[in-house]
Parts: C-alpha cells; sequence; structure tokens
C-alpha cells in the first residue's frame, strides 16, 4: 500500500559563506549548532543533515518558521541551488551530478514550481504565462495556448486568458501561477509559500483547490508553509525544520498527538486538533461490537469536529468506525474528548524518553 | 641662481645639468630677465616665496631637466606616430558609419517635402500614438519649412537617426554583456565615466587628426562616442534590476541562458533601456550642434554662423529650432517609453 518514494534526500547540506567546505569539516568534526558556526565561522547554516522521503502522489510539507531553510531546502531539488554535501535521488539517479542538459530536460519536463510572489512575467498574457513551460520546450503557440487555456479554467479563471497580470488581484495572479505549473504536465510540483502572500479567506479556497485537483491528478507535491494548520490540512507527510535541522517527520496525525520536541509542542498548543485529528487516529481497533450500544456510524477519515457535531456534545456514545464498508474499530466519544486536550497530555511522553 | 639649484648639486647631477644647457634654447623666464637687467643677483628667495619644483622650475635649475610642454609635446609625437597605424586599422572598420551618414542626408535631402513630412508624422503617431504630439510636430516641421530651415532640420534628424540607431545596436549588446559579467562591468563603467564627462571638444581633437574632415564619419564617431553611454548603462541596470523572483522561475521552467535573455530579461528591462535610448537621442542632439565644428552639417552650421557672424537673428531662430526638435523626438520617446511602461505595471 505504501506509496514508492519519488524523490530520496539524503545527508543533504548547504553551508553559506566564502568556505562552505571547509566550515562543513568544523560542523561535523566540533558538532556545532547554527548560532556558534555564524559565531566562530562566519558561515550560515543552511540545512543540516536533511533526509527526507518524498512519496509519489502525496502531499509532502515542509513546516517551519522564517528562516529554518525551507526555501533552501526545496531549491535544492530542482537544484536552484547546489549543495555542500549529500545526494538527492529522483526516479533512481542523483540529481546533483546530472549535467546541465540533463537538469533542463527534468526542470522542464519533470518539475514545476509555484512561487511565493507569483513570479508571473509582467509583459506576457495569462494565457502565455499559464503556457511558459511549453513554450520553453518549443510547442508552438497553436497548441500550448489552447493547454493552458483549459488548465485556466481548470482553476476558474476561464475568460481571463488575455488579460495581463498586473490586472488580476493576488488570489488570482497565484491560481495563474498553479495553471503554469499544471500546464507543465509535470508530475511533481514544488510549491515555496505558495497562499503565504494571500489573505485568509483566499487561501482557504486555494487549499480546497489543491485538495480537489491532487484528489484528480495525484501529483507528487512538495509543498513549504510556516503555518500549521495549512500544513496540517494539506499534509500526508509533514516535515518539520528548526534552524536547517528536520526536528521531526512523520503522518500529521502522529506529530499530533506524539511532538518529539518542546518545540513543537509549542506549536501545536493552540491548534483546533478537533478539526485536525481523523477518527481512525483516536478509535479502538476491535472487533466486538457485541454488548456495546452503538449510537451511529461514522467513516475513519472523518475529522473529530464533524463527531462531535454529530453526537451534538454527548459524551457517552460509542460509534461504529467503517471504512468504506468494512468495519474497523470503534470510537468512544469519551477517548475522543481525551485526545483533544493538547499539550499536557503529551508532555509525560516527551519528559520519559 | 635659482632656487633647486642647489638640490642638483647635492644629488651630484651637476655635470648632467651642465649638458642640458647648451641645448636649452627654451625662453628665459621673466625673473631671470629681471635679474640680468638689475644686474645683481636675486637675494635668495624667503620661504614664503619658495616655487612649486614644477617641471619648468627645475628647468630653469638644470637645464637638462625637460619643460612640461616636453611632455604634450611627447603625447602628441606619440600620437602622431601611431596614428598612420590606428587609421589604417579604424578607416575600414568606420567606413559603413560614412556610408550610412551619407545615404541618411542624401535620403532626407532628395525626398520631397511634402512626401517626407508626412512620413515623419506617421512614424511619430505609430511611435507615441498621441495625436496632439502629431500636431505639435506637423506645425513645427511647417514652421521649419516655412522659415526656410527645413533642410538643415532635415539634416539634423537625418545624422541624429543614423547615429542614435547605431548607438542603440552596439550599446544594447554592450549592455548585455556587462549586466552577465560583473568583472567587464568593473571594467567598461570607467570608460563610460570618461566618456560622459570628456567635455565635448576633446573627442574631436584626435578624431581630427585619425581622419579627414571633409569624412561623415569624423563626427559620426564623436556623436556615437558620446552619446552611446546611456543606452549601454541603462541595459546593464535595466537587465541587473530584472525581479528575482521571475528570473527564478524562469530558471525553474527550465530556460536556457538565450530563452532567458530574450523571454524575459530583455523585455522587462525594456522601460530602463527605452529611457537609455531616450536619453542617447538627446544626447546625440546636443552633440550634432557642436560637431558642427567638424562639418558636421544641419542646424548646428547655423549656430556657428550666428556666433561666427554676429548674427544674432540666425544664431537664434537656429537655436530655437533645435530646442524645438529636442521637444519633439523627447516628447516622443517618451511616449513610447510611458507606453511599453504600462504594459508592464506591476
Ligand atoms: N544566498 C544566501 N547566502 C547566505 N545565507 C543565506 C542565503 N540564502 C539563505 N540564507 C540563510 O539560510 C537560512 C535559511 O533561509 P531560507 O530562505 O531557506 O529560509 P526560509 O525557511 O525559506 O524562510 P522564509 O520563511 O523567510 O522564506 C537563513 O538563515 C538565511 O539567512
Ligand atoms: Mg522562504
Amino acid at each position: 500500500m505504501e506509496a514508492p518514494t519519488k524523490i530520496e534526500i539524503r545527508n543533504l547540506y548547504k553551508i553559506f559563506g566564502p568556505d562552505p567546505r571547509r566550515a562543513l569539516e568544523a560542523l561535523r568534526n566540533e558538532g556545532l549548532g547554527k548560532p556558534e558556526l555564524l559565531e566562530k565561522h562566519n558561515h550560515v547554516l543552511g540545512l543540516e543533515d536533511i533526509n527526507v522521503d518524498v512519496k509519489a502522489g502525496k502531499i509532502t510539507v515542509i513546516m517551519g518558521l522564517s528562516g529554518s531553510g525551507k526555501s533552501t531546502l526545496i531549491r535544492h531539488v530542482n537544484r536552484l541551488i547546489d549543495p555542500t554535501a549529500g545526494e538527492i535521488i529522483f526516479d533512481g539517479s542523483d540529481i546533483l551530478k546530472c549535467s546541465t542538459e540533463e537538469l533542463r530536460r527534468i526542470r522542464r519536463e519533470q518539475m514545476s514550481m509555484v512561487f511565493q510572489k507569483f513570479a508571473l512575467l509582467p509583459h506576457k498574457t495569462i494565457a502565455e504565462n499559464a503556457a511558459l513551460a511549453l513554450d520553453v520546450r518549443g510547442i508552438p503557440r497553436a497548441e500550448h495556448i489552447p493547454a493552458a487555456e483549459k488548465w485556466l479554467d481548470r482553476v476558474g479563471l476561464q475568460g481571463y486568458g488575455d488579460s495581463y497580470p498586473h490586472q488580476l488581484s493576488g488570489g488570482m495572479q497565484q491560481r495563474v501561477g498553479i495553471a503554469r505549473a499544471l500546464t507543465s504536465n509535470a508530475d511533481i510540483m514544488l510549491m515555496d509559500e505558495a497562499y503565504s502572500a494571500l489573505d485568509p479567506l483566499i487561501r482557504t479556497d486555494m487549499q480546497d483547490l489543491l485538495l480537489e485537483l491532487q484528489q484528480e491528478l495525484q501529483k507528487t507535491i512538495l509543498f513549504i508553509t510556516h503555518d500549521l494548520d495549512e500544513a496540517l490540512k494539506l499534509a500526508d507527510h509533514l516535515v518539520i525544520l528548526k534552524d536547517g535541522r528536520v526536528i521531526q517527520q512523520d503522518e500529521p496525525q502522529t506529530i499530533l498527538l506524539e511532538p518529539s520536541d518542546p518545540y513543537i509542542v509549542d506549536f501545536i498548543s493552540d491548534i483546533n486538533r478537533a478539526r485536525v485529528l481523523r477518527v481512525r487516529t483516536v478509535m479502538e481497533k476491535t472487533d466486538a461490537t457485541d454488548g456495546v450500544n452503538i449510537a451511529g456510524e461514522i467513516d475513519q477519515e472523518e475529522n473529530l469536529e464533524s463527531v462531535i457535531a454529530m453526537a451534538q456534545g454527548d459524551t457517552r456514545k460509542t460509534y461504529l468506525v467503517k471504512d468504506g464498508s468494512e468495519e474497523v474499530g470503534i470510537l468512544r466519544m469519551e477517548a475522543l474528548i481525551k485526545s483533544l486536550v493538547p499539550t499536557e497530555a503529551s508532555e509525560d511522553g516527551i519528559r520519559s524518553q | 641662481m635659482s632656487t633647486y639649484e642647489s638640490v642638483f648639486s647635492i644629488l651630484g647631477l651637476e655635470a648632467w645639468c651642465e649638458s642640458g644647457t647648451k641645448e636649452s634654447s627654451g625662453p628665459v623666464s621673466m625673473a631671470d630677465l629681471l635679474a640680468q637687467n638689475a644686474g645683481t643677483d636675486v637675494p635668495p628667495p624667503s620661504i614664503w616665496e619658495l616655487p612649486f619644483p614644477s617641471m619648468d622650475t627645475l628647468h630653469e635649475a638644470c637645464g637638462a631637466f625637460p619643460q612640461s610642454r616636453a611632455l604634450t609635446k611627447g603625447i602628441e609625437n606619440g600620437f602622431l606616430s601611431i596614428k598612420d597605424g590606428l587609421s589604417f586599422v579604424l578607416d575600414p572598420l568606420t567606413q559603413p558609419l560614412s556610408w550610412f551618414l551619407e545615404a541618411a542626408l542624401w535620403l532626407f535631402e532628395t525626398t520631397p517635402w511634402w512626401l517626407m513630412i508626412p512620413v515623419l508624422l506617421v512614424v511619430v503617431l505609430l511611435v507615441s500614438r498621441s495625436v496632439k504630439l502629431v500636431v505639435f510636430v506637423a506645425a513645427s516641421l511647417l514652421m521649419f519649412a516655412f522659415i526656410d530651415y527645413y533642410s538643415f532640420a532635415a539634416q539634423t534628424l537625418a545624422v541624429i537617426f543614423v547615429c542614435a540607431a547605431l548607438c542603440v545596436v552596439l550599446g544594447v549588446p554592450i549592455g548585455i554583456a556587462m549586466s552577465r559579467s560583473d568583472r567587464l562591468q568593473a571594467g567598461v563603467i570607467p570608460i563610460l565615466d570618461m566618456l560622459q564627462t570628456l567635455p565635448a571638444f576633446v573627442y574631436l581633437i584626435p578624431l581630427i587628426f585619425l581622419f579627414s574632415v571633409t569624412e561623415p564619419k569624423l563626427y559620426g564617431i564623436a556623436i556615437i562616442l558620446y552619446a552611446i553611454v546611456p543606452v549601454v548603462r541603462l541595459t546593464d541596470l535595466g537587465i541587473r534590476l530584472v525581479d528575482r523572483d521571475v528570473i527564478e522561475a524562469a530558471d525553474a521552467f527550465g530556460m536556457t541562458d538565450h530563452q532567458k535573455l530574450w523571454k524575459v530579461q530583455v523585455p522587462l528591462a525594456l522601460p530602463n533601456i527605452m529611457a537609455g535610448v531616450n536619453q542617447t537621442i538627446m544626447m546625440s542632439l546636443s552633440m550634432v550642434v557642436i560637431a558642427s565644428l567638424v562639418s558636421a552639417p544641419g542646424l548646428g552650421v547655423l549656430v556657428l554662423r550666428g556666433i561666427r557672424n554676429l548674427e544674432l537673428g540666425v544664431g537664434l531662430v537656429s537655436g530655437l529650432g533645435i530646442v524645438v526638435l529636442a521637444v519633439i523626438l523627447d516628447r516622443t520617446t517618451k511616449l513610447a517609453l510611458a507606453r511599453i511602461s504600462a504594459g508592464q505595471d506591476r
């Protein structure tokens, strides 16, 4: 069932400065952190020993605060930045060993990117912008404009093909950015804080759009954000980055229930857990349903919020959990309520380590 | 006798100085003459009158020491000695410039006014898309024709068209190359600074030695050297100022350097490049007036006549004519620039 790995990031290091190799030696030998490296060697630690598997057809979200190295990491995947050490295996070969030609082919055909500041070409129409990837490949206008129009329709921009970027709102411009990435027909989509410049309502819209498209297209998406809500909503796999280091990576549900680091505990303490946690995470796996008073049936992918709404706040009820038509367990409302209590409950977990 | 004689004797160079004295034929300084007339030795000057040890002062103290005019003379001789080689190389290289200028002048002079004026108006309309400006240009051109200054104005325009076009053709690639290499930029900027600050007349002096005054390329080169600076600078700047994010997007979608240049960098730098073209045209205009000293035709000739013969009226009218041309060229290119910038407003 496990999806195959599309991109493997292995022991990736990036150090900014005049002599990154020497700084890397120092980093490995002396075990310095980001501040010490800056102080002692005057080099900026961008990324330190990153290992991430990006699964095909899934959304991998990289989350971290400003300066944690998210943009640096995603730019290594299509090699807009060259690493100091490490490898990035893509479909079996190391991207870092590609020739310029191969790299260009990969960028043209296999990877597309969506940018925080949209990065549209201001002198081209919306349709021309969306068709950029095809134009770059040398596909004639008569073919690439209709293809672009198709995806523009799909992201909700029908009829805007002949407008110019400056005539569109930020949200619409980012839709063009997404249409541009989709038009390229690449398997992999890299999204660097694609929604961070948008206001909250439009942002929710765009997240829904992405999930909807993803259901249909099953792209391999690497999504970057500094917003935990966004990360939890979109992620199949969540990677949390701090000062250039991965401090935890797992399924979002697991991170929420078992944060491995006080930093993450802080992070998740004021999140609406009922909206993020799903039935399957808190249910009891059992088929002994005899003698239990079942109040109703629920799907295992439902979030807890909708269960609470269904129970109308009654904490004594128990539900039968189904995966499609198969019975997979039961959910007691008491267990559900317990799982909603955040930080303290998980804190023993950290202390005991 | 002279303040610095003792310096030379301390250094033990008296013999060398002596050897020079005989040949020294430079004019005797006024102070020496006065001293001879007075028949007495000049008393040693006080420290307040200590002359700067310039070449001439030292020459006085030591005959073998060269005078400062030897320096300028030396430069002149140096230039003259490489002149033949230089013009052997430059002459054929720059010959097309003469042809272009002659062709343009011929075209502007032989095309009848009733054809030329409408053609110019259509060009202005296409470039500026402003009817108001076309009306102004029509009025100005008809006025030139009416007061019999039309042919001079046309000559000036012909020279400017050729020179400004060549400035763009040469300057944009130079600017592009500069934007891609920091080292080239560091090397070219001082040259541009020099071209821009050197007084316009100074270009003309070596050019007169190199080329014959009857050839149009003489003033053509002077104009191009002077006017090319802004278009080079602003092309370089414009490309360097292109949004980093957009360049990154171009890279991420796998553009080649060539695609990036023509699909992204040059189009996005176009407002700046056009601003450079505008300045280049204005500077060509100012130089074409000065270049009439070396036989550049056009309104500048009339200005010069006004100065030489003290014909106040001619000088003023042709001066005003240049202002009108300047306004026309400036407005036309500025409107084109505004149109381009508006298209890219973000
Ligand atoms: N070219 C560079 N030279 C030197 N240091 C750099 C360079 N690029 C990034 N850095 C440093 O690397 C670290 C990570 O930067 P990065 O842009 O990846 O952060 P980020 O997580 O994307 O932050 P943000 O949310 O602000 O975009 C920062 O400390 C930054 O200062
Ligand atoms: Mg970033």
